[in-house]
């Protein structure tokens, strides 16, 4: 086989040729061993995710196979120590794996963010040497899976007004109530749970698949997020053994310190979505051709991609000055919510620009614009909204909370 | 078993292949490198075999220091230790004498490679260093299992295709289907940090080639495109235009 030949074989398995930009070369501020977390998971990508997402998305199928594909790479709480099966490996390249993942799809990123921030999170921060025995490892390679129970019916930016309750039976606890909006539900083997004590104190409880009373209704109908599943978890007088309770931290603190670290996931992972669109757009300018030349040619299309790369750009560097904050333990919630709602915004709004470069082809599957919008469309409110995250950088600057 | 994977650090295939110093050198500014994809495929498959049958992956690589990440990604694959030899990897012969020197002090059982590199498509080092230290060399082989001290492999040549029987040690010049390239895990990059690089200073070698001058192959022409009932005008064109008839 030619050369010529054997580049043909490789871009026919990948057709997907996504580059992302780095236009301030802040790869230069990346490790060696950033970089190939990075490659790595592109590749990942490429193989097992590029090739049939526009199809799970489009017929609302999220594939359970993947969960343990996403075990095997390492993608599942990549932070976690070696010895409960983690990855050992710092926030930068956590924050790397996000973005490429969701530089794939958002629904299968929020599927390992919620596996690796939100459900080994907690128990490896909170829970028993026991518990992180038991479920730790099994997590992290994919034989589990795990979801987060926090958001409510009624209580969604306001969860610390939950009715989800539990009551001291002396050998166990009883759980009552329900949470709405939990990704990974309706396949999920366990779920943290956040529950009020009979004092009116939130606590973590870790509720297993197969105890009686719990249940995980899918939610159907979405139009966004359609390769990820989505559910209910409803508690019906369900026992849950003393032993499953996480110990090490009780109060809305805990479950919001989950919440600190899927966020900043996220303000890496949106950033993925917006490159995959600003990538797609970039070739398809260059292609198509109208009034006999490339629509790039125009300014108008040159204004758009010039936009698209620049808030990249900015978007890049506030990652990582907070991945940097994060591995030294210094990050604050304030900032978390300026990149998680910079940086959804700024995707959110370069998927549309990216959709008018493309056309009418921008809203068919041939092109992963209209998936990523549709997504980032979700991305946007969940994990605190758009809104709750401005009033929380809003009571950093003037010490008063405008949400209370 | 122990395995010794020869590996090359090469430009991404989708790299802009542009030259300095008045055409003389390579420009690697701005170009990503990869582990040559043949050598990826001697590599997955020399992993998939140390799984199987226990024994020891060790990857080697000619080259100047910025070839490490490069290794460091072969042992984040599965390979357990590395070995650079300090050297600019002038020519196939060259590259052959560093190899065989390195086999020579080692205990190697099967010595795997791809079949060429993708910079500069030699395909010669493995049948070098065979002739080198008087192993067999096989090149391409598409197939390979080991059973006892022996391995069956298979080969493509002209009009067929080669089945052929070797007992150990020998060496492979390798290509696919002889595995699927394997992507590093978080924990193998994890543990890669750790495995041991050695980096030894070439032998004396006798280096036989200077590069005067590189060019750029010419610009693809425009095509022309002509109906499949319009055989006349392919000939015509062929003919009068092409001036290949």
């Amino acid at each position: 086989m030619s050369q010529e030949e054997l580049i043909a074989v490789r871009k026919s398995q990948k057709q997907d040729l996504f580059e992302s930009p780095d236009f301030y070369a802040i790869d230069d501020l990346l490790e060696e061993e950033h970089k190939l977390v990075r490659s790595s998971l592109r590749d990942f990508v490429k193989k097992e995710i590029s090739p049939s997402i526009e199809g799970w998305a489009q017929n609302n199928h999220f594939p359970s196979e993947i969960v343990k594909k996403f075990g095997e790479v390492g993608a599942f709480g990549p932070t976690v120590p070696e010895e409960y099966g983690g990855g050992g490996l710092d926030y930068i390249s956590y924050g790397l794996i996000m973005q490429e993942i969701e530089r794939g799809d958002s629904g299968m990123r929020s599927t390992a963010s919620v596996q690796g921030s939100l459900v080994m999170y907690p128990i490896y921060k909170y829970g028993t040497e026991e518990q992180k025995r038991k479920f730790l490892p099994a997590l992290a390679n994919g034989d589990m899976l795990g979801c987060f129970g926090l958001t409510e019916p009624d209580h969604g930016s306001n969860p610390g007004g939950m009715v989800t309750n539990f009551k001291d039976k002396g050998d166990h606890y009883l759980l009552n109530g329900a949470k709405m909006w939990i990704s990974n539900a309706p396949e999920a083997d366990i779920a943290v749970v956040w529950a009020k004590n009979e004092e009116g104190r939130i606590h973590g409880l870790i509720v297993e698949r197969g105890m009686e009373g719990f249940s995980t209704p899918t939610t159907h109908g979405k139009w966004s997020l359609r390769a990820s599943c989505t559910g209910e978890l409803v508690f019906d007088n369900v026992k849950v053994p003393k032993e499953n309770l996480l110990p090490g931290r009780s109060g809305l603190g805990a479950p919001l310190s989950c919440l600190d670290s899927a966020r900043y996931g996220i303000a890496w992972g949106a950033l993925g979505a917006a490159m995959d669109c600003y990538d797609s757009a970039k070739r398809y300018a260059l292609e198509r051709k109208q009034f006999g030349k490339p629509i790039g040619s125009f300014q108008l299309v040159q204004k758009k991609l010039a936009e698209m790369l620049t808030e990249i750009t900015k978007g890049q560097l506030v990652n990582w000055r907070l991945g940097k904050l994060m591995n030294e333990g210094k990050a604050t919630t304030a900032q978390i919510s300026l990149a998680k709602r910079n940086n959804v915004e700024v995707a959110l709004n370069i998927a549309r620009e990216a959709r008018q470069i493309h056309g009418g082809m921008g809203i068919t599957g041939e092109y992963p614009i209209m998936r990523h919008m549709a997504n980032l469309e979700s991305v946007v409110t969940y994990e605190g909204t758009h809104d709750i995250h401005l009033l929380i950088l809003g009571m950093d600057i003037t010490g008063i909370p405008a949400f209370e | 078993m122990n395995i010794l994977v020869c590996i090359t650090h090469v430009p991404d295939t989708t790299s802009r292949i542009s030259f300095t110093d008045n055409n003389t050198k390579f420009d690697t500014s701005g170009v990503q490198f990869i582990i040559g994809p043949y050598d990826d495929y001697a590599l997955a498959r020399a992993v998939e075999l140390k799984e199987a049958n226990g024994g020891e992956v060790t990857v080697l690589n000619v080259g100047p220091a910025d070839t490490e990440p490069t290794i460091r990604k072969a042992l984040a694959i599965g390979a357990d230790k590395a070995i650079r030899v300090n050297a600019e990897p002038v020519d196939s012969f060259y590259v052959a004498q560093q190899i065989a020197a390195v086999i020579k002090n080692g205990n190697y059982d099967l010595i795997l490679m791809g079949r060429e590199s993708i910079d500069f498509n030699g395909g010669m080092v493995h049948g070098m260093v065979g002739e080198l230290l008087n192993l067999p060399a096989f090149s391409p082989v598409m197939k390979l299992e080991i059973e006892g001290d022996t391995a069956k492999m298979s080969r493509e040549i002209e009009g067929g295709k080669e089945f052929i029987e070797a007992k150990l040690p020998f060496i492979a010049g390798c290509q696919e289907p002889i595995a699927e390239w394997k992507i590093p895990n978080m924990r193998g990059i994890m543990s890669a940090r750790k495995k041991p690089l050695e980096v030894i200073e070439p032998t004396d070698s006798v280096k036989n080639t200077e590069v005067s001058s590189y060019e750029l192959p010419p610009a693809k022409g425009d095509v022309k495109m002509i109906s499949k009932d319009n055989v006349e005008e392919l000939v015509k064109l062929l003919k009068e235009e092409a001036k290949v008839l």
